[in-house]
């Protein structure tokens, strides 16, 4: 008997590390098993081999920076039946968006000494902005054991369960003493989408939100509270300003000035 | 006369988006460009203005695979700038993450983007429906260096925990020994693949390289030491300037590093090795004689058993600082933000990383300059393919095609550090061999 075909997985970078797709090979114990369950149709990172699509899930990492990207994203859309993206660039654009708010050729200037050999857009957005997603996992990087979770979701024709709720939330379940009530160490778990497990906390350093907004967050109130601690508004400015920056609502609260 | 293209267009198993493109006319190669499209992501442009507090952890962001690398040179360039020394305790603990860092980027690299090469094969996944044994103890390897960076970073991609001047949290001696049962399992494996990727089918191709590395008096160097060349450069970190520069390539979104007197440069492993094989640890010095590997290694090609070296290695020191391990009072050293200008080389495990940092007095920083390790061997990568595909001719261009892509990954390319992608294309003016 033949068994069942197995469904084709692909992986697609954008502007990106390549941190999110390696969480899958960092999978050491999983991978093969996975391997075993889907056909890795596309993965350049990990193989030179390639089969055709359509594929039945595509993983995207990495935000859109050229037209060039944003044409190619059209055709990975096209060529998946579910596309997931992976990652805080490919969910809020990165990093790579704090040129959103700045002029881009001023960026490219100061880094390149020809400025016209760059071909590049003047925003870095998410696949959102772009084309229909069907799931988007959080974190900079995602957490491996949620993408394992993801996949076997959708494999199994189910939804994942990824909680959207605050970084506090695991915090508490892992029995942190909490940074900012303890020592008045600034934390932005109260107002961070849960998945890492509140690692930084666990380290004594306050969480500096690289999964994101969580579900209507109060990012407001948390602001006040970072200023009554002594946090200068521009450093509030700052942590709201990284790798989800231009994630609403951390782009508005990055971007509020005291009266 | 013949003219001919052979072309790749999306390069796999390498970290980025490249590309290459190699023309042919009869019997010589008029032009082998590695192509780097990765778009640009500014880093340098947007960490103006950023806390220097801030910089270990957007820097890690430039590479998933060696953020360790970028968190290290960040750190020691900005202690520097602000004249923070660091106590013992975290010195040896840096070294420990970087030896994680080493092991998991190296095993990566070895068992499942270059050893497919030289098996003929797709990719690792494809190698275990063969060698099952083989991909399943590089993953076990691998994780054993994730687990050292996870424990003391707090994860294995873009670690939390380093900060300038020390840690936010040092391990207790408990923790620390939990690490032990995988690592003496490690370090054996680690010999099994030393002694393994020596028997691989390495191509005859040798060409005289300038190796550059750093070297330390008493260890094998990773977060510090002189920058030395084989050809007898011997310089302080903060000389670097006066000897290196960058230059802007049309085909390329990665700056090409070059010496000013004399061009391209290898970095990583083998330069590591040629320069610095006396201080490897014990064992890892009885492996390379044991496997006739000599320095200086003049074959590129060979990058694969030095890696599985280096591995060893990294395992024995960690093993060692282990042990040696006392938890100290203060997980860092306190300073007050100042205005300075500061510097450092660390060793990626793809080689020599420098960055160059000015703070302003309010502790925001006012330039960030970085220069990866596959910038500065891109130019060396393109001498090797033009060599490359001169000797092999009389190769079909599949075959030739597969080489080349070999040949770019003996260096373990990342391309997303040094911004960029790529994409083979070789045009043979001449006679087609098919």
């Amino acid at each position: 008997m033949s068994r069942k075909r197995r469904p084709k997985l692909a992986v697609w970078k954008f502007a990106s590390c390549d941190g999110c797709q390696l969480s899958l090979l960092d999978c050491e114990d999983e991978l093969l098993a996975v391997a075993d369950a889907v056909s890795i149709a596309y993965f350049p990172e990990a193989t030179r081999g390639k089969l055709k699509g359509p594929y039945d899930v595509s993983l995207v990492e990495g935000s859109i920076t050229t037209a060039h990207d944003a044409e190619r994203l059209q055709r990975v859309r096209r060529n998946s039946r579910y596309l997931i993206t992976i990652g805080a660039c490919a969910t809020s654009g990165g990093i790579q968006a704090l040129r959103n708010f700045r002029d881009v050729r001023d960026f490219v200037s100061i880094v390149y000494a020809h400025p016209s050999y760059i071909d590049t857009l003047a925003t870095s957005t998410p696949i959102s902005d772009h084309v229909a997603v069907d799931f988007e996992l959080r974190g900079c990087p995602i957490n491996k054991s949620q993408l394992l979770e993801v996949l076997s979701a959708f494999l199994a024709g189910r939804r994942p369960n990824t909680p959207a709720h605050s970084v506090c939330v695991e915090c508490k379940a892992r029995g942190n003493v909490c940074v900012m009530v303890a020592s008045g160490t600034p934390c932005l778990g109260p107002v961070t989408h849960a998945g890492c497990g509140a690692i930084c906390p666990a380290y004594r350093r306050g969480c500096y939100g690289c999964f994101g907004p969580m579900e209507t967050p109060n990012t407001n109130s948390l602001r006040q509270a970072w200023l009554d601690a002594g946090v200068s508004p521009e450093a509030v400015r700052r942590v709201y300003h990284s790798f989800n920056a231009w994630a609403e609502p951390f782009r508005t609260a990055g971007e509020t000035d005291d009266a | 006369m013949t003219r001919k293209t052979i072309k790749v267009d999306y390069l796999a198993r390498v970290e980025g988006e490249g590309a290459l493109h190699i023309r042919v006319n009869g019997a010589r190669v008029e032009e082998a460009r590695l192509e780097i499209f990765e778009p640009p992501r500014f880093f340098e442009a947007f960490l103006q203005g950023r806390d220097l507090n801030e910089t270990a952890d957007i820097v890690a962001r430039i590479c998933g695979i060696c953020p360790v690398a970028y968190q290290m040179s960040a750190v020691h360039a900005l202690e520097r700038a602000l004249g923070v020394s660091i106590s013992a305790p975290v010195r040896a603990l840096r070294r420990l993450l970087y030896c994680g860092e080493w092991i998991e980027s190296h095993v990566l690299h070895i068992y499942m983007l270059h050893a497919p090469d030289f098996l003929g094969y797709d990719g690792a996944v494809e190698m275990a429906k063969d060698h099952p044994a083989i991909v399943e103890r590089g993953l076990k390897l691998k994780k054993a260096g994730n687990a050292i960076i996870t424990l003391l970073g707090g994860r294995e991609i873009h670690p939390i925990n380093v900060r300038v001047g020390g840690f936010y949290r040092m391990p207790s001696r408990a923790e620390m020994a939990t690490l032990s049962e995988s690592l003496k399992w490690a370090r054996d494996a680690a010999i099994e693949t030393v002694r393994w990727a020596a028997t691989l089918p390495f191509p005859e191709f040798h060409r005289d390289y300038e190796f550059v590395a750093l070297s330390h008096a008493d260890e094998y160097p990773m977060n510090e030491g002189r920058i030395v060349s084989s050809a007898g450069l011997d310089i302080a970190v903060d000389e670097y300037d006066d000897h290196f520069e960058e230059r802007h390539v049309p085909h390329s979104t990665a700056l090409q590093a070059a010496l000013k007197a004399r061009g391209a440069y290898f970095v990583g492993p083998m330069a590591r090795f040629n320069l610095n094989r006396e201080r490897l640890m014990p064992i890892a010095r009885e492996l390379a004689t044991e496997v006739a590997l000599e320095a200086p290694c003049t074959n590129p090609f060979k990058s694969i058993v030095v890696r599985a070296l280096e591995v060893l290695h990294a395992c024995d020191e960690a093993l060692r600082i282990i042990a040696d391990y006392a938890p100290p009072e203060q997980a860092a050293t306190a300073f007050e933000p100042a205005a300075g200008i500061g510097m450092a080389c660390t060793e990626a495990p793809r080689g020599l990383l420098y960055h160059h940092y000015e703070i302003a007095a309010d502790g925001t920083l006012v330039t960030a300059r970085i220069v990866p390790p596959t910038s500065q061997n891109q130019a060396t990568i393109e001498h090797d393919l033009r060599d490359f595909v001169e000797s092999n001719l009389d190769l079909s261009d599949q075959e030739l095609k597969w080489r080349c892509e070999q040949s770019i990954r003996n260096y373990d390319p990342c391309i997303s550090c040094a911004t960029h992608f790529l994409k083979l294309d070789i045009e043979r003016a001449g006679e087609t061999n098919t």
